[in-house]
């Protein structure tokens, strides 16, 4: 027998070897630093989505506020039909006493503008609250329109950038070939101009401008994009005209300019920056105003309950979640009352007492695939079965209840399920031996036991039914719901979801921190519903 | 008049199921141990029969008393007044008369269409009134034919749990009735676009232009139906947005699964999960607040044009929602891989890192597959995030800077404010939730395979 042993001996300390068994374990570090480098980037994401959404989101938690002297003058308004008085004159009167400087109309209308439109209905309904109030001077906060309430959180600048980054870049160049110079406080441009000699004669705007023109298109040849005619000064071909007409004896046909340029980039040559009034404000003077009531300490930015208990508005000030509240509590409260009953039913009927058969297999399949149909697919059935054929209106919460019941049935039913089963054997057992029928042992011992379980998964359930937007909007609950004095099952309504979706929409600024804030109010329903799911999971349940 | 219904039916029962109880007690003259069932039972049995008999035939009647009111309608309607009428014109005088006989006039009704909304008004009253009697006769009838039941070896348990059984079933019945109502539902719809447009159009159509003239004269393009774009650009981003989940959820899950200390891991994956648990909406709005603007500013600072509305944009969000999908499912289907696997590998010698790659991800790959293919379903069927981040034009493109769009953007578009399914815009929606539907269950089936086939590898 030869020893082969010998053979295949295996030299570990060869730095071969050593080499090898180094990149391995590199590879494996590899493995888990990108693992780690996952987990950061997906943390990262919520950390970027948490918290992009809490600093656009926690200025909506503000209101800025005026606080103006209003004389109830019981000439205007009638203490028995405190109704009928103008208020958007009393309004209007009472923050223009603050201003007596402003005479013209123009000026007047421009300044009333900082308050917001619905100004004159918080007056109106405080005067309906209390009419003892007529004859008085009282002192409201009324709320600001939407730029100047965005202003004065520092939302919106007062000054915007007022050239895009390319324009920009193409002053840059002629600043860097030295076409640019400065002269008596402005900034100039030399052009080389070709004039032929009968325009020379007869210097016209129009053919002038043409020429300026390709002779300034000629300094951009070699760039691809538009040229920038905007650097160029209203003025300039009126300085070309009358530079040409004082010399018209010029010496050969090339013609070396230099020609003013438009304010605009004037500014961002002598100071580095070109700004304009950021065009959400009417005027500088209006921003004067605004400030004056700032100094004066008429304005304040409390806390804002008219998000909570304001309908929807046209006007992001105004607008407030109280209709959605209700409408998404109405939709659950229909999800809730159908689901839970029917989710545990069918759940104990296929745990304890269905038999194995092709039946309860297809019962399963369904519902397992019920889980996994996309929501905007039961959005489609709700407004085929429920609107089109049973004829239910659109836009109600019990539609959309019923609905969201359908979603929320498979999470009941897989819950419970799991529950029942965690129940342990001899507890059935035990009461079937003290002689409890099969329907019995589960009424009075397993379901009890298995409810802690149960209750967390509904809850679970929904909390996904909450968030649910996409069947409601096929449904319609997106219904704009000015005021929430009519509120039913079968009156439109919008929902906390939906709501979000329909001011992610809107144009105006503020509705994007409103957005936001919904955003946050909305997540904070979701946390603590499965804050409270955990919380009965760990205080109820029972460990076998 | 209507809300007596429930109040006099719950009156009922409470007054069954106390009723058959105390005859429960007298029939045995207080023995109650004599007894075949307790006098709970006696009692429950009485209440459900007196329930829900007349729970049933108010749902039906309250289903069918408005289709058969607008029969009877339409019959006693002057002859002259519905001749020559077609479906819409009728449907228009009919909530003409409606409205009327709820109070509100519109123009000048003329006096037949006055007189067939006071006989509107007149029968409803008496449906109502039919209604009330009937179902109060019902109950009442059943309880005093079930009270006599009541007798000392009366099984009424045993009848009070037959009826629960039934119950039971029908509650489970429901998720087949809910599958079978979207399959029914989305395949009429569907049927009837395709008699409006052919389905070789729709399906293989290069062109996309559903917004079809509503009044006559309305100058719109002629309304084109071929979804291939939409197609493409539903695949386009749930490509992104696979392009985004799979890597990251799926090394999360390998360091969470095999790298992690157990505590780290009782913290992050909580973490992960809320994610899970955000409402697509906020994802949406989060896309079109940050995430569109931050490309758009990164290609321009890069000199590249991107679309505020880019694929890239819905589909990189649509990623982020569905890493803890990834990673959830990939973390099972490893932890799940027997023991003795992993110590084999390590009794050969392997690093950390040779076992997982060479033998637990292939081990786990069919439980990954599922896993993904159900992200590729949930992606596909997403549907805020691409309302409000993806575009609505439909185009023929594969690039992910430019805006595409996606079947459930079409659907939503198409339905919204939009009630009348009589018009191949509106059916659209439905043809285009039918392919949803069909591709979504096909995805569910494939993947519930994968699971189940490794299930079966190393249960």
């Amino acid at each position: 027998m030869t020893d082969i042993s010998s053979e295949i001996s295996h030299n570990w300390a060869s730095s071969n070897a050593r080499s090898r068994i180094s990149r391995r374990y590199r590879r494996d570090r590899w493995l888990r630093n990108t693992g780690v480098g996952a987990i950061v980037v997906a943390m990262g994401l919520l950390g970027i989505l948490l918290t992009s959404l809490a600093f656009t989101g926690y200025v909506a938690f503000t209101t800025t506020k005026v606080k103006l002297e209003v004389f109830l003058d019981p000439a205007k308004v009638d203490r028995n039909e405190p109704g009928k008085a103008s208020y958007r004159n009393l309004v209007r009167e009472a923050f223009l006493a603050n201003f007596p400087e402003l005479k013209k109309r123009k000026n007047k209308r421009e300044a009333i503008k900082i308050l917001s439109s619905g100004a004159q209905y918080i007056l109106r309904d405080k005067v309906m609250d209390e009419p003892e109030l007529v004859g008085q001077t009282i002192s409201v906060l009324l709320p600001l329109s939407d730029p100047f309430d965005q202003l004065y959180k520092g939302v919106v600048p007062r000054r915007i950038n007022a050239l895009a980054r390319n324009r920009i870049a193409s002053f840059e160049s002629l600043k860097q070939r030295g076409l640019i110079s400065v002269e008596n406080g402005s900034s100039y441009l030399s052009l080389a101009i070709v004039v032929g000699p009968a325009i020379l004669k007869n210097p016209k705007r129009g053919p002038l401008k043409k020429i300026m023109r390709r002779a300034f298109a000629e300094l951009f040849s070699g760039e691809t994009g538009r040229v920038n005619y905007k650097i160029l000064s209203r003025d300039a071909v009126k300085i070309l005209q009358a530079r040409i007409r004082k010399d018209v004896n010029f010496a050969g046909d090339k013609l070396q300019v230099k020609l003013p340029i438009s304010p605009i980039y004037d500014a961002l040559n002598r100071t580095g920056k070109a700004e304009k009034l950021n065009p959400r404000f009417k005027s500088e003077k209006v921003l004067d105003l605004f400030d004056a009531l700032v100094t004066r300490g008429m304005i304040a930015s409390p806390f804002s309950w008219e998000l909570f208990v304001n309908s929807d508005s046209r006007f992001p000030e105004l607008a407030g979640l109280a209709g959605a509240f209700s409408g998404s509590l109405l939709a659950l409260l229909v999800c809730f009352l159908i689901s839970f009953p029917v989710g545990i039913s069918a759940a104990v009927y296929l745990e304890e007492f269905a038999p194995k058969n092709k039946f309860s297999d297809f019962i399963e399949v369904n519902i397992n695939n019920l889980a996994a149909v996309p929501s905007v697919v039961f959005g489609l059935l709700g407004l085929a079965v429920f609107i089109g054929f049973l004829g239910m209106p659109r836009s109600v919460p019990l539609v959309g209840g019923l609905v969201l019941a359908l979603m929320t049935l498979p999470t009941i039913i897989v819950s419970t399920r799991a529950a029942l089963k965690s129940v342990p054997p001899s507890i059935r057992e035990a009461a079937l031996g003290v002689g409890a029928s099969k329907h019995e042992v589960v009424l009075h011992h397993v379901l009890p036991l298995a409810m802690p379980g149960i209750l967390t998964g509904t809850i679970i359930g929904l909390a996904q039914a909450l968030g649910e937007t996409a069947p409601l909007l096929l449904i319609g609950m997106n219904a704009f719901i000015p005021s929430i004095e009519n509120v039913g099952l079968l009156d439109p309504a919008t929902a906390l979801p939906t709501q979000i979706f329909t001011w992610g929409d809107s144009p105006e600024r503020g509705f994007v921190s409103r957005t936001s804030a919904a955003i946050l109010v909305l997540i904070g329903f979701l946390v603590t519903m499965n804050l409270l799911a955990i919380y009965l999971r760990q205080k109820f349940e029972t460990k076998w | 008049m209507l809300s007596i219904i429930p109040l006099s039916l719950a009156a009922l029962v409470l007054v069954a199921y106390f009723g058959g109880k105390n005859r429960a007690v007298a029939v045995v003259a207080g023995r109650r141990s004599t007894l075949h069932s307790r006098p709970l039972y006696h009692g429950t049995y009485v209440a459900v029969w007196v329930g829900i008999p007349a729970l049933l035939l108010s749902l039906v009647w309250l289903f069918l008393q408005g289709p058969v009111i607008d029969i009877l309608l339409v019959r006693s309607l002057p002859s002259d007044l519905r001749d020559g009428l077609d479906g819409s014109q009728l449907q228009l005088l009919l909530s003409e008369i409606r409205s009327l006989a709820k109070g509100s006039v519109f123009g000048n009704p003329t006096a037949e269409v006055i007189a067939a909304a006071e006989r509107y008004k007149a029968w409803q009253v008496l449906a109502g009134w039919a209604l009330v009697v009937s179902s109060l006769a019902i109950s009442i009838a059943a309880l005093v034919i079930t009270r006599n039941h009541i007798a000392k070896r009366f099984y009424a348990r045993h009848r009070v749990e037959q009826v629960l059984d039934w119950l039971m079933i029908a509650c489970s019945t429901l998720a087949i009735l809910t599958t079978l109502g979207i399959v029914v539902s989305l395949s009429i719809e569907s049927l009837r676009f395709f008699d409006l447009v052919s389905p070789g159009e729709f399906l293989f159509g290069l062109n996309w232009e559903p917004q079809i003239p509503i009044r006559k004269g309305q100058v719109t393009a002629g309304g084109a139906f071929g979804a291939i774009p939409v197609y493409l650009g539903t695949l386009l981003i749930a490509l992104i947005a696979m392009l985004v989940a799979i890597p990251v959820g799926l090394l999360s899950a390998i360091y969470l699964a095999e790298y992690s200390s157990k505590r780290a891991r009782a913290i992050l994956k909580p973490l992960l999960e809320i994610l899970a648990g955000i409402p697509t909406v906020v994802y949406g709005f989060f896309a079109v607040l940050v995430v569109a603007p931050a490309l758009r500013n990164f290609g321009q600072i890069v000199g590249m044009d991107i679309a505020p509305n880019s694929a890239l944009a819905a589909g990189g969000v649509m990623g982020i929602m569905l890493i803890p999908f990834i990673s959830s499912f990939s973390d099972d289907a490893i932890s799940a891989v027997p023991r003795s696997l992993r110590e084999g590998a390590y009794g050969l010698g392997a690093t950390k890192g040779e076992t997982i790659v060479d033998i637990l991800l292939p081990a786990a790959l069919p439980g990954i597959m599922g896993g993904v293919l159900l992200a590729v379903s949930r992606a596909i069927g997403e549907t805020m995030i691409v309302v409000m981040a993806a575009g609505i034009i439909a185009s023929l493109t594969l690039n992910p800077l430019e805006p595409v769009t996606t079947v459930t953007v079409q659907i939503v578009t198409l339905l919204i404010g939009d009630s009348e399914f009589d018009n191949p815009k509106t059916l659209a929606a439905f043809a285009l939730g039918l392919v949803l539907f069909l591709a979504t269950l096909a995805l569910n089936v494939l993947a519930l395979r994968f699971t189940r086939k490794y299930r079966e590898q190393y249960d």
